[in-house]
């Protein structure tokens, strides 16, 4: 029988790890040294988060991964994010578009997540989510900036966030694994975020002036290892060194 | 058996790696020290938890008790309930503000109210990046002196 609470607790950090690596990228890169810094700190706490969620999953697991292990030795077919965070950065503007609605949708999970009879998974939620509240409002001020800025901003602020509608119903999917951890009262209910999440989004598109969601058919499976092009590669960057040498320490 | 306070005593002398003004101590990453059962225990919580230091503190804290003769002093990482600004001490606040960096209140978790620059006193300030040199501080700019600084950011 599968370990449910193994794939749970794997899918909450292959999201973070994700984002936090692609977040890294923009690392020397970004428009300004302040957004170059804001970046490359989210992703630092993306990746501790990370380092929490895996190391959990290992132990759960109990066959000797730790979360060096399941970070570096797994195969694109066996991660379990969402298809959003493996994106690529595109422009700033889409950048913005995924940190903006992934983050919203994060804090509204780790708020209720903090309420889990898991006692592990709750204290590392409650501990995230003020990260995340904060990565959440940073993203908040540069969509309304950049919704309210110029025509170029505007512009581009509008085609990161089309880029992205197709992942945002994957964030809300329900499968077995949700299923029978929401009835022991350990996962939370994704479908019951959705209402905050909408409502959010919503006052900050608003606020930017920009038009509101709109969800055109969703692309779904990251959660079941379907994943798109982009990710294979992006492992292969963070995973080389480890696997030319797996028996490196530090 | 070793003494509670002998042990908080040591611990009170290891800098944070980041910011050498403040012990451990100053910023509450030291939760507690149980002598309730052998080993005596040291408690300590990670600020971010993606902070690089949180793993050369363990380190540091190791070496002190070593140094100081408590080889028998385990080490136990916590995080629940998580880190907070609250914690630091008023003393570690005041260390703080004589090194340059805006404390942050102890009365609110709130990031929106206005930062006091640390080198003229002024309030007439502004944020000038949401994040700063660690994870912990954003970067601020008084408009009297026109002095950057640091803000440890409320969390």
């Amino acid at each position: 029988m599968e370990n449910v609470l193994f794939t749970y607790a794997l899918r909450l950090g292959d999201d973070s790890l994700v984002l936090g690596q692609r977040l890294s990228e923009w690392c020397g890169h970004a428009p300004t040294i302040e957004v170059d810094l804001s970046l490359a700190n989210v992703a630092l706490d993306l990746v501790g988060q990370a380092q929490l969620f895996l190391g959990y999953a290992g132990e759960v697991e109990g066959k000797g991964r730790d979360a060096d292990r399941l970070a570096f030795h797994r195969d694109v077919l066996a991660w379990t994010n969402c298809l959003m965070v493996e994106q690529p950065n595109g422009d700033f503007g889409r950048t913005i578009a995924r940190q903006f609605l992934f983050s919203t949708w994060q804090k509204a999970l780790f708020d209720k997540l903090a309420l889990s009879k898991d006692a592990r998974l709750a204290e590392i939620a409650a501990k995230a989510v003020k990260e995340v509240a904060y990565h959440a409002d940073l993203a908040a001020e540069w969509v309304i900036r950049l919704g309210d800025g110029t025509e170029e901003s505007r512009t581009r602020m509008i085609d990161g966030l089309d880029w992205h509608w197709r992942f945002v119903d994957e964030l809300f999917q329900t499968d077995a694994v949700t299923d029978a951890l929401v009835a022991e009262g350990v996962a939370v209910d994704p479908a019951s975020l959705r209402p905050v999440f909408e409502a959010r989004v919503a006052a900050v598109l608003a606020e930017a002036g920009l038009p509101e969601m709109k969800l055109p058919r969703p692309i779904v499976g990251g959660r079941k290892g379907h994943h798109s092009e982009h990710l294979g590669h992006m492992l292969a960057v963070m995973q080389h060194i480890p696997r030319t040498y797996p028996e490196a320490v530090w | 058996m070793n003494d509670a306070r002998a042990i908080m005593a040591v611990l009170a002398s290891v800098p944070d790696p980041e910011i050498p003004a403040v012990s451990l101590v100053d910023l509450g990453i030291v939760r507690d020290v149980l002598t309730d059962a052998e080993p005596a225990r040291v408690l300590i919580t990670p600020t971010y938890t993606g902070c690089p230091a949180t793993a050369y503190i363990q380190l540091a804290v190791r070496e002190a008790l070593d140094a100081a003769g408590m080889q028998d002093v385990a080490i136990e990482t916590r995080l629940s309930p998580p880190w907070t600004t609250a914690w630091i001490t008023e003393d570690g606040r005041e260390k703080l503000r004589a090194y340059g960096i805006d404390p942050p209140p102890a009365s609110t978790a709130l990031n929106s109210h206005p930062a006091t620059c640390p080198r003229c006193g002024s309030k007439q300030t502004h944020e000038v990046s949401r994040f700063g040199s660690t994870p912990c501080k954003a970067l601020w700019q008084c408009d009297s002196c026109r002095e950057p600084f640091d803000r440890f950011k409320c969390h």
